[in-house]
């Protein structure tokens, strides 16, 4: 459970995104349609985009404030961001991905031994950890880069759509990995998707965006 | 073909290989720079880059005859050093690196700029400072431009001339590359040696030329 504070304003070429959320959640389900926002949400929160105004904090961290201006660069902001196809980084094998952050990052990750065969376990990785990344399916794919972003222990897990590149009969079968994320690894997620079916299965609160406004609290399921 | 002509090649390649080995991590610096960022003057630092790749050979090698000879204010910093450049080995190098330059600069800035920057910025997002980025996700992917310019710059040094020979000069077993020593050989009467020279020379380029094809080959 994590105290998230989103008051976005980000100016799109399409349309403006403004987005005023707080909440203590596990999971927020942010669902909209192509094209609301959603993405450009994510990427504001993980410090990819500089929103206009507003500001974001998780629990009692700010990252961004235009008020006091702040703007954590997005390597200090302990995000974890898993986008729509996954952006696996392809000179990597991977096990290369999943210890990119470990292996590069500055923080220091204590637990890393522990948290990675936890996340092996937990996302079935072992037959993969020594393919190429350009010989994974798209559900493997997804699930490499939720372990890439969870070897960070990030304060916050964002996916964008895990599912979208993945067939119905495969999607039943990755739904149940995030779910073990938010039971066994007790991550906050902010999980954006445009179906309402996963939501139903995995959010306890959702934002409902059209274009570029939140148009409902969208009651918890 | 006599010892002299295989001494003359074997000198230019080490100069080119030298020349190519530091242009290189300049080149890079510049081609992420002008890839990757945006400034006031940028524009201005685009031309000047690619300025040698325009102007004559021999008036860029003027330009260096002046800015290493005596007269000028870095030449008298490196002759207060005792570091002699004007007509030495030194010389030839550096008009080597000058002229292969842009070439390098420009393959190495498109094959960053192919890089999707959103690997750049998810791994941002993992932890990674903008220069283990660069290491370890957008050179490696820009890897095939970065060797096609390395090569494009090493046979553009192979063949230098007019550059060479004014900074440089001619000096047999000294300074004396492959093209300098085709012109002086004819200018002497010298034209067999000269024949040797020119067979060495086009097997150079052509090896060169067909490694950096199936480079571009292989990416395609």
């Amino acid at each position: 459970m994590i105290a998230l504070t989103i008051d976005v304003t980000l100016r799109q070429q399409a349309f403006e995104l403004h987005v005023r959320e707080s909440s203590a959640v596990e999971v927020l389900g942010v669902f909209g349609p192509s094209g609301s926002g959603k993405t450009s949400l994510l990427e504001a929160i993980a410090g990819i985009r500089t929103p206009d105004a507003g500001e974001v904090r998780v629990g009692d961290r700010v990252l961004f404030s235009s008020a006091s201006r702040i703007n954590l660069p997005a390597r200090e902001r302990h995000i974890g961001y898993v986008p729509q196809d996954a952006l696996l980084f392809p000179n990597l094998d991977v096990a290369g991905n999943i210890d990119y952050g470990v292996r590069h990052s500055r923080r220091a990750l204590p637990g890393m031994p522990q948290l990675r065969s936890t996340l092996i376990e937990i996302l079935d990785l072992g037959p993969l950890l020594v393919r190429r990344v350009q010989k994974l399916s798209g559900g493997e794919k997804q699930r490499v880069a939720i372990a890439r972003a969870l070897m960070t222990q990030p304060a916050v897990l964002l996916l964008d759509e895990p599912l979208a590149g993945v067939d119905r009969a495969r999607r039943d079968r990755i739904l149940p990995y995030v779910l073990r994320i938010r039971r066994d690894l007790h991550v906050p997620l902010v999980y954006v998707t445009h179906d309402e079916a996963e939501l139903n299965a995995i959010a306890d609160r959702v934002l409902h965006l059209e274009g570029g406004r939140v148009v409902g609290p969208a009651a918890a399921p | 073909m006599s010892a002299e002509t295989w001494a003359i090649a074997q000198f230019t390649v080490q100069m080119a290989l030298l020349a190519t080995a530091l242009t290189l991590p300049l080149a890079i610096a510049a081609g992420w720079v002008l890839a990757r960022h945006s400034f006031p003057g940028k524009a201005l630092v685009e031309t000047v880059v690619s300025l040698p790749l325009v102007l004559p050979p021999v008036a860029t090698g003027l330009l260096l005859l002046w800015l290493f000879g005596r007269r000028s204010p870095v030449g008298q910093a490196l002759d207060a050093l005792g570091i002699e450049v004007v007509f030495t080995w030194k010389a030839v190098v550096i008009a080597m690196m000058v002229v292969s330059f842009p070439l390098v600069a420009r393959s190495v800035r498109s094959g960053i700029e192919q890089v999707d920057r959103r690997y750049e910025d998810l791994a941002a997002t993992l932890g990674a400072t903008p220069f283990r980025i660069l290491r370890t996700i957008t050179l490696p992917l820009a890897s095939r431009g970065i060797v096609a310019g390395a090569i494009l710059g090493f046979s553009r040094a192979l063949g230098e001339f007019g550059a060479t020979i004014m900074v440089a000069g001619a000096i047999p077993g000294r300074t004396q590359t492959l093209a300098v020593g085709i012109y002086t050989f004819v200018e002497t009467g010298r034209e067999e040696a000269a024949w040797g020279l020119l067979l060495l020379s086009a097997l150079l380029a052509f090896g060169a030329i067909y490694v950096s094809n199936r480079l571009v080959e292989v990416r395609a």
